[in-house]
């Protein structure tokens, strides 16, 4: 097959320079892939088992392509979510991502993930994404604990995780991502540490950790809300924070995202960096999300309604918001506060030099003082213990 | 005037009262059943809630007679808590007689007796009427039992009837005309009516209230209003249907009202005199007393911003409640505010839920206070009713206090837990007497800074709602006072500031910092709460740090979801009030406020 790429507009191949700094920066491309071999018990995002839906999912995705095509001016990021991607078969993802190169073109230089399932990583399936225009893969191990791995219903083994990091590794993949999950109901440090250590061990470009977040109408929702499991509490949440950002960073990691670490800055996920600094980004695919200057608009979170839009020529967009400048520097700042990267100084109305205790915001001078937020170059950036708090200090500053 | 009657309906709380008028007027055909609201008397969205008439009210109604005669009937609604007794006893000033309305399941109670002293006092012919016979808890025959021997009345007399069901009504009517005398008067004498209420009306101006003794009014008439020594041209004179019915003239033995364009309710006060300018009477009618505040808090808006909003809210409030007074005040932690006086804890109350509810402000009260006299060493007086002005101790040779003279009545088997509240109140001087074998009339002298809080409510608690309270303001006595601060973190929280007894400041700072401690969320610093005497730190707690509050995901691209959560925080910190870099949330205020007061 053939891919065409254009080249990026502007060369700035800084990694420290923000994306929403450039005039007309290239966007993000996402789509959805709603299907699940099965269900996992703590997923709030949507997806079926029902594959007989499937060939009407991929006839409404292709017109949806085309009715958003032209919409945005060039890409850079390709995300191939769910849902799990890696259920479908070969020559549906070929054709997937061919129609979306035709529609989307791909800067140089550009990001492309799918997102799999361990179980569905084998030699076949690697040496087929080395024949695609994808440039990474983020596995969802969750955990290298076979306990864990059940109480979440994932349907894969500690040992299947390995084996596929194996093949792709023996495939010559370069840019492996792998998803952990910490804090779940019964989970030691102890335990939570080792599989830190296995993935560690494996040497992944980039790692997501994320804090168990108990979503409701999921099942592991419904046992914590009901009493009849337990989440750890603030005390111990706050210590799986700090042990696996020192461990990380010991490890050569920058955490640059609350639940996120690169093994250097090249490979942090330029994807969902977009989501995190108002770079434009189209979402396809059911519940999908999308947002361009000030507009964020979402599809239905229905593969029915979803076809069934299309199939009468409809964006199936379920609503949408246009943010005003509050809104929109609100969100600078809660997602910037989650970031490394931190927030401009302006953004909070205080100049960088003004004399100690002169910056007009009490809050501000006490999470200086308490080291929970520190001022370089004009920016604002939390420190560990200020991305432990990143929300509080959003709604705080 | 032989078919005039002026009457009240006297009762204790919940008691049944507002029922009854309500049915009173239902019976007359005034309002029809179908557009009748419940408890017509009390308008106010509050008085209906708590089944208690903030504001007294009057109507007047038509009633044919079993003697045929067409009898105008006033029936003057009077406020029903002890914070308004001055009120009551101006309404029943304006009446030859009263419903005397007890409950037949509860029997009676401290007010009741309060209240039939005050209608012995005005000589008011009184007509017992037992309320509630249709519940089964019903004792008719105990009740008047109590009508003679507590009261003394003739128990035969009495009324049996059920407000809410309509059984009795027409009975009580033919008492009211055959046993209420008509009122006396001469309307050839000089003008002389007595103000028992007054209202504010938006497009008219102050509504009095009033009852004509001798003379008369008409519109173009200038009266005098004796004790505020102004005169006004009357606009328009008339009596209360279910609204003002405008008539040409209101002649002695009258109820009525009077339009003269006065702007505030507070330029006429309750309880004065009306006469003509050009032919006074000769002095004012007896029992004028300036309804003075006694129980003072400093308001807050929760939003700076709001201020404004405040002193407009404040205002208005002010043009239809003279009792209640109101200054600026401004505290370092919470900002521009208004120190406001108030008759007692529940007209406290009402004010700050009217505030919140009809003006929609979020408000922060501060601790309320009574007013101190404090004796200098340079031998000057000053009362202070906000610990803000508290002299400096090394000045202070000596403290006073105000008493009041508590009533309370309750079954026997009580007594014990009662003494022990009102002795843990500071109590003194007890009296007790039993007007029937199981019951307990207590008196005590107590301090009024220890009833403001929740003393009724622990009565009531203590009493299974058995215990009733009534009291008077007695005088002022020395008492040993000091100044309580509250700091956080370091920070003295000005608004939490009390005057106590030294004996309770212990105890009360211990209490106020646990409260503190249980109502400020944790926040991403450790929070210390101390209370202080002086530089004396007496009572401390603390509040751990934050650490972890940070969602792992931003749920792909579902930034909105995320921002909107995190708005909904916001709101609640904005609810908050912020001293230094501590947020503290309204309810920390109101918990202090609430607080067991000693």
């Amino acid at each position: 097959m053939r891919f065409c790429t254009v080249t990026s507009p502007s060369d700035d191949t800084d990694p420290e320079k923000i994306p929403s700094d450039d005039p007309s920066p290239p966007a993000g491309l996402y789509i959805h892939v709603p299907f699940c071999a099965s269900r996992c018990s703590y997923c709030g995002f949507y997806s079926t088992t029902d594959r007989s839906r499937l060939s009407s999912y991929r006839d409404s995705l292709k017109r949806e392509m085309t009715l958003t095509a032209g919409e945005f001016e060039a890409f850079d990021t390709f995300y191939l979510g769910g849902g799990t991607p890696s259920v479908l078969r070969r020559s549906e993802l070929e054709e997937m991502i061919e129609d979306s190169w035709k529609v989307f073109p791909m800067t140089d230089g550009y990001e492309a993930t799918i997102e799999a399932n361990p179980g569905d990583v084998d030699r076949d399936f690697c040496s087929f994404l080395r024949d695609t225009p994808l440039n990474r893969i983020n596995l969802g191990v969750q955990s290298f604990d076979d306990d864990i791995l059940a109480y979440l219903g994932r349907r894969h083994h500690a040992g299947e995780a390995l084996a596929a990091l194996d093949a792709m590794r023996a495939a010559g993949l370069g840019n492996i991502g792998l998803d952990l999950i910490y804090g779940v109901p019964g989970q030691s440090l102890e335990s939570w540490m080792e599989t830190l250590r296995r993935a560690a061990g494996t040497e992944p470009e980039h790692l997501s950790c994320y804090e168990l977040t108990p979503e409701p109408g999921t099942p592991v929702g419904e046992r914590c809300s009901s009493g009849e499991d337990r989440l750890p509490g603030e005390d111990l949440r706050f210590r799986f924070f700090m042990i696996t950002s020192e461990y990380l960073e010991s490890m050569g990691y920058i955490h640059y995202e609350v639940s996120n670490f690169a093994r250097g800055v090249s490979f942090r996920s330029l994807h969902n960096m977009k989501y995190w600094n108002h770079t434009p980004y189209l979402g396809l695919g059911p519940s999908a999300h999308s947002f361009a200057g000030n507009r964020r608009w979402w599809n239905h979170p229905s593969i029915g309604r979803y076809c069934s839009d299309l199939a009468d020529n409809r964006r199936p967009v379920e609503d949408m918001e246009t943010l005003d400048e509050d809104d929109l520097r609100f969100e600078s700042i809660f997602l910037g506060l989650r970031t490394g990267e931190g927030i401009p100084l302006d953004l909070l109305n205080v100049r960088e030099g003004d004399p100690a205790g002169e910056l007009g915001s009490p809050v501000l001078e006490r999470c200086l003082a308490g080291r929970l937020l520190e001022i370089s170059n004009g920016r604002v950036r939390p420190t560990r213990r200020g991305l432990a708090l990143a929300d509080r200090l959003a709604v705080l500053l | 005037m032989e078919t005039i009657r002026n009457f009240s309906i006297i009762a204790h709380i919940d008691h049944g009262k507002s029922t009854l008028a309500d049915r009173m007027i239902q019976h007359t055909g005034l309002a029809d059943t179908r557009s009748f609201r419940d408890q017509m008397l009390d308008t106010m969205d509050i008085e209906r809630e708590r089944g208690i008439t903030i504001k007294s009210q009057a109507i007047t109604l038509p009633y044919l007679g079993r003697d045929g005669k067409n009898y105008t009937l006033n029936l003057i609604d009077t406020p029903g808590h002890v914070d308004f007794s001055y009120e009551v006893s101006r309404s029943l000033a304006s009446c030859e007689g009263v419903l005397l309305l007890v409950d037949a399941a509860q029997g009676i109670q401290a007010q009741t007796l309060a209240n039939l002293y005050l209608a012995m006092e005005h000589d008011l012919e009184i007509i017992p009427v037992i309320n509630k016979i249709d519940l089964p808890a019903a004792d008719v025959e105990k009740v008047m039992e109590q009508i003679d021997s507590e009261l003394g009345l003739d128990a035969f007399g009495s009324i049996p009837c059920s407000a809410k069901e309509g059984i009795g009504i027409e009975d009580i009517f033919e008492a009211i005309v055959t046993r209420i005398p008509p009122p006396r008067g001469d309307s050839t004498r000089p003008l002389s009516a007595l103000i028992f209420d007054a209202q504010y009306d938006a497009f008219r101006g102050t509504v009095v209230h009033c009852r004509l003794f001798d003379g008369t009014m008409r519109a173009g008439q200038t009266v005098m209003f004796m004790h505020n020594n102004t005169a006004y041209r009357v606009e328009e004179v008339g009596r209360f249907g279910l609204n003002r019915e405008k008539r040409d003239r209101l002649e002695a033995g009258d109820v009525g009202y009077l339009l003269a364009g006065i702007k505030t309710v507070s330029d006429v006060s309750v309880g004065d005199t009306i006469t003509d300018e050009q032919r006074p009477c000769a002095g004012p009618l007896p029992g004028f007393k300036e309804a003075r505040p006694v129980v003072f808090a400093s308001i807050y808006p929760i939003a700076s911003d709001d201020y404004e909003e405040l002193a407009v809210a404040l205002e208005k409030y002010k043009l239809n409640d003279s009792s209640f007074t109101y200054q600026k005040d401004s505290s370092v932690a919470l900002g521009q505010g208004f120190r406001c006086g108030f008759l007692g804890l529940l007209h406290l109350d009402i004010v700050q839920e009217r505030l919140e509810r009809e003006y929609d402000l979020s408000i922060i009260l501060s601790v309320p206070s009574v007013r101190y006299r404090f004796t200098l060493k340079d031998g000057k007086t000053v009362f202070i009713e906000n610990p803000a002005y508290y002299p400096d101790p090394t000045t202070i040779i000596r403290t006073d206090e105000p008493y009041i003279r508590a009533t309370m009545m309750f079954p026997e088997r009580y007594l014990g837990a009662v003494m022990k509240l009102c002795i843990d109140r500071r109590g003194e001087d007890s009296s007790i007497s039993y007007p029937s074998p199981d019951r307990v009339e207590l008196r005590f002298d107590l301090p009024l800074a220890s009833v403001i809080y929740d003393f009724y409510d622990n009565l009531k608690s203590i009493t299974q709602g058995f215990g009733s309270f009534d009291y008077d303001i007695l005088d002022y006595r020395e008492s040993s006072l000091v100044l309580l601060d509250i700091l956080v973190n370091g920070e003295k929280v000005d608004a939490l500031s009390q005057i106590v007894h030294r004996s309770k400041a212990r105890e009360r700072a211990l209490l106020a910092c646990d409260r503190l401690k249980e109502e400020i969320p944790r926040q991403m610093f450790k929070i210390a709460i101390q209370g202080a005497i002086g530089g004396e730190i007496i009572a401390r707690s603390t509040i751990s740090a934050f650490r972890k509050d940070v969602t792992a995901k931003c749920y792909g691209g579902d930034i909105t979801r995320k921002r909107k959560l995190l708005e909904k925080q916001k709101k609640g910190k904005k609810r908050m009030k912020m001293v230094g870099s501590v947020s503290i949330p309204q309810s920390a205020f109101v918990a202090i406020l609430k607080s067991d007061q000693a």
